[in-house]
C-alpha cells in the first residue's frame, strides 16, 4: 500500500482555522492528510506538542497562524515566528528533516491558500517518506515524573 | 527492632552523588545509626551475590544513581527493584539520563570506532581490536557487559517510586529528604519529586530581572557579564526558565549560566521544548532573516537544552544524523 | 581450572571486576582485572561548544571533578590561544590545591589508613574509619570530617558548586573573591596546614614506628620496578596544576620531559579485547605486555611516581617530609607501591602549604581574573595532575569553537597496566597450594590496588561527628561497643 503521510496541523482559531473552514465550505479540494487541531492562537502551540506529535507517529507537523500584524492577541504570532524556526533547528539536531515542520500564515479569507499549503506539504512529506524514530519502538513507561 | 535497610548503588555514574551524600558531613552519622546499610559498593564490601541472596522487598530504601547504558546496569536495576520496597531515582543520571545521556546523540558503533581505532593515542592492531562481551583466554572464559546503543533513565526500565533531581543533588536537599524519611511522616504520593522545589531556577536566582528583549546572544566566554542582572537578559543562554528549582541557583551566583541539571520544571516533559518556547518569546526581531541570524548565535541547542535530560526527553535520542 | 570472581570491586570509585584462575595445584594461573563500562565522552562531546567542556567533563568523575575542570579549562585556554591573567591563574591554583588536600585526606584516612592502622589481615568489617578511630582515637574521625567540610566550603566559594564546579572558562575564571572571603579562606588554609602536619604525625606513629609495616611496605610482593610519571615546574619540583610531564626510569634517570602538546609523541594506548579500558604505555619504550622493568613501556602516574619524577617539593614542610621518606626507604626512586600512601600525605601537606601561600598573595583579590579570547579557536592540550595520575585533555575545534575531536587520557587509566600487574602479583603471593581461599584473601588482593587510587573510599558504617557531646561507637551490626560523653 502506498505511503499516506500523516500530518498534524495546529491551526489558530481566528485566522487559519476559519480559513480551513472556508476551504471546506467552498468545496476546494485538498489532500485529506492533515489532521487539524485548533488552538486559540499559533502562539499557544507549545513546542512540546510538536515533539509529541512526532513521537506519536506524525510524519509531518504544520503550524498555521494569522499574518503578522493581524494576530487576535496582538503578538502571539510574533512568538511563533521565532519558535518554529528554532524548533526546526532542534529537530534537525535529532536527525529529523526540518522540512517535516512547517509554519504558514493563512488568513480567514484564504481558503484556497489553505488548500494549496496542505497539498504542497502532503506531497513534500510523501517524497520524504514515513518518519521512523527510535521512540516508535519504545512503549510508554508508567510513572512519568509528576 | 531491626533498623530499616538502606542500599545505594551507582550505574553509569561518576560518583558525584555518592560524594553529595557524604557532603552532609557529620549528619552521615545519623544516617548510619538510623539505617542498616546493606549494599554500597563505593564504601562497603558487599558484592552482587549478597544482594541476590536477600529476600525480595527486604531493602526498605534504595537510592539508585547513574544511567542505564549497559547490560550490567539493567541487571542490577532489575535486581534492586525486586529486592527493594522503595526505589528512588537519585540524581540527574537515573532520573533523566544525565550527561551520559548525551551519548544518545551518537551511536554505540561510532563510540567504539573512535575509542578503539580513531583516537590519536590509540595503537590500532590488525585493523582494530574491539572489546568483546565474551573472551576465551587460555585459562578460561571471561566476560564484560554489553554496551547498548541508547542510554536510558531508571524509570524507563523499572518502575520507580520517587525522584531526587540534581547533578548532584545538593547536600542540604539530600538531608531534607533523609530527615523527612526518618521523621516517620507519611510519604508523598508515588511519582513525586523530592528534595527540590515546584518552580524554576529563576525563582531562586538572586539576579535582577527586568525586561528580556534580545537582539544578540553571547557564548559564556565572549563577554564578562555583570553580577547583578539576569544572565539571560545580558544575552547569555541560561537554562533557568526550563529548570526545576531546589539547587539555590548556585551557578548564576558564580557568574555562570544554569545548564539545567535539576531537570525540567513541574508539569514539563521536555527541557528543550521549554527553552525553545522561552527563548522564542524573548528574541527581539520579526524579520525571518534577522531571526535566523540571531538563532545562529545559539550554538548546539540540542546539546545545551538537553545537557542532562536527553534520555528522558520526548524524542529520547537522535536518529540518523 | 577453578575460577574465582570478585564482582564488583568495592571501596573505590568506578566499576571493575577481577577474575582469578587457579590451576589444578591450587595456584594462580592468571588474573584479569576488567573494566566493564564505557560511557563515550570523547565521542559524544563532538559537536559541543568547547567552552562547555569544563562543565561537561567534570561528570567523568564526581570525586575529582576539579581535575577535569582544570585540565579542560587549560585545554580551552590553549584552543583559544588565550592567556589567563595572574589573579585568575592564582584563583584556579588555589581551588586546585584545596581540592588536592581534601581528596588526599579522604583517601588516606578512610581507605589507606585502615590498611595500615588496623592491619592488612584484619577482617573487612574492621578495615574502615571506625577501626582507625578505635586504634587512634575519636579525634581523628572528627578532624577528617572537618577537613572535608572546610575544603568543600572553599571549593564552593571558588568553583561555584562543591561537586561539578562551574567557574573555570577559557581565559580565566568567572568570579573573584572579596577581602572578606579572602580572610575566611585564609583561616581555612591555616587549618589545612595544621591538619597536614597532624597527618604526618599520624602516619609516623601508626606506620613508621611499626617495623612490621615498614617491612610490608618494602616487601617484594608489593614492589614493582616501572617508570614514574609526574608534572614538574621549571625547577623540577612537583606541581599539581601546571608544568611539563617528566618521566624517569626504574633507575631514576630522566627518560623524557614533555610539554602538553607533545603528549602524543610520548604516550600511546594499547587495546585488549577483554576490557573496555585501554592501557597507556610509553611510546619511546614500547608495549611489551604486562611486565615490569626498563624495557617495558608500563609506567605509573601516582603520588609516588610524582615524587620519584621530581627533584623535590615546592614547599618547605613537605620538602622535609620528602627527604625523610626517601632516606627511610633507601633512596630514589622508590618502587614500593604501598609507599604511595606516604607520598600521598606528603602531597596533602604540600597542597595545604601551596593554598596558604596563594591566599596570602596580594594578587589573589585582584579585579582582573579573566581575559576575553579574541583569537580563532583551533586545537589545544591541557594537562594537570589529578590526585590519581596525570590527566590529559586534548581538543580540536572548528573555527567557531565547536568540537570536532576529543582525546582524553584520564588519571587512573595511566595505571591500568600496573594495577593489573599488582593484582596478579598479590594473588600469586597470597593464594598458595593447599590454602583455602577465603573472602579475606580476596579482600587482600583488592587491597593491592587500593593504594594506587580509589578515587575515594569513604568506608562508613558509623562515624563520630564533629565535637560530639555523646559519641557511640558501634559495630557493623549496630551493637554499641563504647559510649563516650563529653561535656
Amino acid at each position: 500500500m502506498a505511503f499516506e503521510p500523516r500530518i498534524i496541523g495546529f491551526l489558530c482559531n481566528w485566522c487559519s482555522y476559519t480559513g480551513a473552514d472556508l476551504a471546506g465550505v467552498s468545496r476546494i479540494k485538498s489532500a485529506p492528510n492533515v489532521r487539524v487541531i485548533r488552538t486559540m492562537c499559533s502562539g499557544r502551540v507549545d513546542p512540546a506538542f510538536i515533539l509529541k506529535a512526532f513521537q506519536l507517529g506524525a510524519d509531518g507537523v504544520i503550524v498555521m497562524g494569522c499574518h503578522l500584524g493581524d494576530c487576535h492577541y496582538q503578538e502571539g504570532n510574533y512568538k511563533t515566528i521565532r519558535r518554529i524556526p528554532f524548533l526546526k533547528r532542534l529537530i534537525g539536531g535529532f536527525g529529523i528533516d526540518p522540512r517535516r515542520l512547517r509554519l504558514e500564515w493563512v488568513s480567514a479569507s484564504e481558503g484556497d491558500r489553505f488548500a494549496k499549503v496542505v497539498n504542497e506539504m502532503t506531497e513534500e512529506i510523501r517524497a520524504l517518506g514515513p518518519l521512523k524514530l527510535y521512540v516508535h519502538q519504545e512503549s510508554e513507561q508508567a510513572a512519568v515524573h509528576v | 527492632m531491626a533498623k530499616p535497610k538502606l542500599a545505594l548503588y551507582w550505574a553509569a555514574s561518576c560518583g558525584g552523588c555518592e560524594i553529595a551524600v557524604l557532603d552532609i558531613h557529620e549528619k552521615i552519622l545519623d544516617v548510619a545509626s538510623a539505617f542498616d546499610i546493606v549494599f554500597w559498593p563505593v564504601a562497603l564490601d558487599f558484592k552482587y551475590d549478597h544482594v541476590r541472596a536477600m529476600e525480595d522487598k527486604s531493602i526498605d530504601l534504595c537510592l539508585f544513581n547513574g544511567a542505564i547504558r549497559n547490560s550490567e546496569n539493567l541487571e542490577i536495576a532489575e535486581l534492586l527493584r525486586r529486592k527493594s520496597k522503595v526505589l528512588v531515582a537519585f540524581g540527574s543520571c537515573s532520573m533523566e539520563g544525565g550527561i551520559p545521556g548525551l551519548a544518545n546523540l551518537t551511536t554505540k558503533d561510532a563510540i567504539l570506532k573512535y575509542v578503539y581505532t580513531e583516537s590519536p593515542s590509540t595503537v590500532v592492531q590488525n585493523g582494530g581490536v574491539f572489546p568483546q562481551t565474551q573472551t576465551k583466554m587460555p585459562e578460561g572464559g571471561i566476560e564484560i557487559p554489553e554496551m547498548w546503543n541508547t542510554v536510558k533513565a531508571l524509570d524507563q526500565v523499572v518502575p520507580v517510586e520517587y525522584y531526587v533531581p540534581g547533578c548532584p543533588p545538593q547536600p542540604n536537599q539530600i538531608w531534607n529528604v533523609v530527615e523527612y524519611i526518618l521523621s516517620g511522616k507519611p510519604l508523598p504520593p508515588v511519582g513525586s519529586v523530592l528534595g527540590a522545589g515546584e518552580k524554576t531556577c529563576c525563582d531562586e536566582c538572586s539576579r535582577n530581572k527586568k525586561e528580556k528583549k534580545l537582539k544578540h546572544f553571547y557564548r559564556p566566554y565572549e563577554i564578562e557579564p555583570n553580577t547583578e542582572d539576569c544572565l539571560l537578559e545580558q544575552g547569555i543562554v541560561c537554562m533557568g526558565p526550563a529548570t526545576r528549582d531546589g539547587c539555590g541557583a548556585l551557578c548564576p551566583a558564580a557568574g555562570m549560566p544554569c545548564r539545567g541539571c535539576y531537570g525540567p520544571p513541574p508539569n514539563q516533559l521536555d527541557q528543550g521544548a521549554k527553552m525553545v518556547s522561552a527563548i522564542g518569546s524573548i528574541i527581539d526581531a520579526h524579520e525571518p532573516e534577522e531571526i535566523e541570524k540571531i538563532l545562529d548565535q545559539i550554538v548546539d541547542p540540542v546539546g545545551t537544552f538537553y545537557r542532562f535530560s536527553l534520555a528522558h526527553s520526548i524524542l529520547r535520542r537522535a536518529d540518523k544524523l | 581450572m577453578k575460577h574465582l570472581k570478585i564482582d564488583p570491586i568495592t571501596r573505590l570509585e568506578g566499576h571493575g571486576k577481577i577474575d582469578i584462575f587457579l590451576n589444578d595445584e591450587g595456584e594462580v594461573a592468571n588474573t584479569y582485572f576488567q573494566i566493564p563500562e564505557l560511557r563515550g565522552f570523547e565521542q559524544f562531546c563532538v559537536g559541543r561548544p568547547v567552552e562547555e567542556m569544563p562543565r561537561i567533563t567534570t561528570r567523568i568523575c564526581g570525586v575529582c571533578p576539579e581535575a577535569h575542570h582544570m585540565a579542560s579549562a587549560k585545554a580551552c585556554d590553549a584552543v583559544f590561544h588565550v592567556e589567563v591573567p595572574p589573579t585568575g591563574r592564582k584563583l584556579r591554583e588555589l581551588l586546585y590545591n584545596t581540592f588536592f588536600a581534601g581528596d588526599h585526606t579522604t583517601h588516606f584516612y578512610a581507605l589507606g589508613g585502615p590498611d595500615f592502622v588496623v592491619g592488612p589481615d584484619a577482617p573487612a568489617a574492621e578495615r574502615n574509619i571506625l577501626g582507625v578511630v578505635k586504634k587512634v582515637g575519636l579525634e581523628v574521625g572528627g578532624k577528617v570530617i572537618e577537613m572535608r567540610k572546610r575544603t568543600q566550603e572553599v571549593i564552593k566559594m571558588l568553583g561555584g558548586k562543591q561537586t561539578h564546579q562551574v567557574t573555570c572558562i577559557p581565559g580565566g575564571i568567572s568570579k573573584g573573591i572579596t577581602e572578606e572571603e579572602r580572610k575566611q579562606i585564609e583561616e581555612h588554609c591555616i587549618w589545612f596546614v595544621e591538619f597536614g602536619k597532624f597527618t604526618q604525625q599520624v602516619f609516623n606513629d601508626i606506620v613508621l614506628k611499626n617495623k612490621a609495616y615498614v617491612d610490608l611496605i618494602l616487601s617484594d610482593a608489593y614492589t614493582m620496578k616501572i617508570y614514574s610519571m609526574g608534572l614538574v615546574d621549571d625547577k623540577n619540583r612537583v606541581n599539581f596544576y601546571d608544568g611539563k610531564v617528566r618521566v624517569v626510569g626504574p633507575d631514576g634517570k630522566e627518560l623524557v620531559k614533555y610539554a602538553p602538546n607533545e603528549y602524543l609523541d610520548n604516550v600511546a594506548e594499547h587495546v585488549e579485547p577483554w576490557t573496555y579500558l585501554k592501557f597507556p604505555f610509553l611510546k619511546k619504550v614500547g608495549w611489551k605486555g604486562f611486565v615490569d622493568g626498563k624495557e617495558s613501556g608500563v609506567y605509573h602516574a601516582t603520588p609516588l611516581s610524582r615524587l620519584n619524577a621530581a627533584d623535590g617539593m615546592p614547599t618547605p614542610l613537605a620538602q622535609a617530609e620528602y627527604e625523610k621518606m626517601y632516606s627511610t626507604l633507601g633512596g630514589k626512586p622508590v618502587h614500593a607501591m604501598l609507599a604511595m600512601h606516604w607520598a600521598r600525605i606528603i602531597e596533602l601537606l604540600s597542597a595545604a602549604e601551596m593554598a596558604l601561600d596563594l591566599i596570602r598573595d596580594p594578587e589573589i583579590t585582584g579585579a582582573k581574573f579573566r581575559t576575553i579570547p579574541t583569537e580563532t579557536p583551533t586545537e589545544g592540550v591541557g594537562i594537570v595532575e589529578a590526585p590519581r595520575g596525570t590527566l590529559t585533555h586534548h581538543y580540536t575545534t572548528d573555527e567557531r569553537g565547536i568540537l570536532k575531536k576529543v582525546n582524553l587520557i584520564v588519571g587512573t587509566t595511566n595505571n591500568y597496566a600496573p594495577i593489573s600487574m599488582s593484582i596478579n602479583k598479590a594473588a600469586r603471593g597470597l593464594i598458595k597450594k593447599g590454602v583455602d581461599v577465603s573472602e579475606g584473601t580476596l579482600n587482600m588482593i583488592e587491597m593491592a590496588f587500593r593504594s594506587y587510587d580509589p578515587c575515594f573510599g569513604c568506608a562508613t558504617h558509623s562515624m563520630p561527628g564533629e565535637m560530639p557531646l555523646v559519641v557511640r561507637v558501634r559495630d557493623t551490626d549496630g551493637t554499641v561497643l563504647q559510649e563516650i560523653k563529653r561535656s
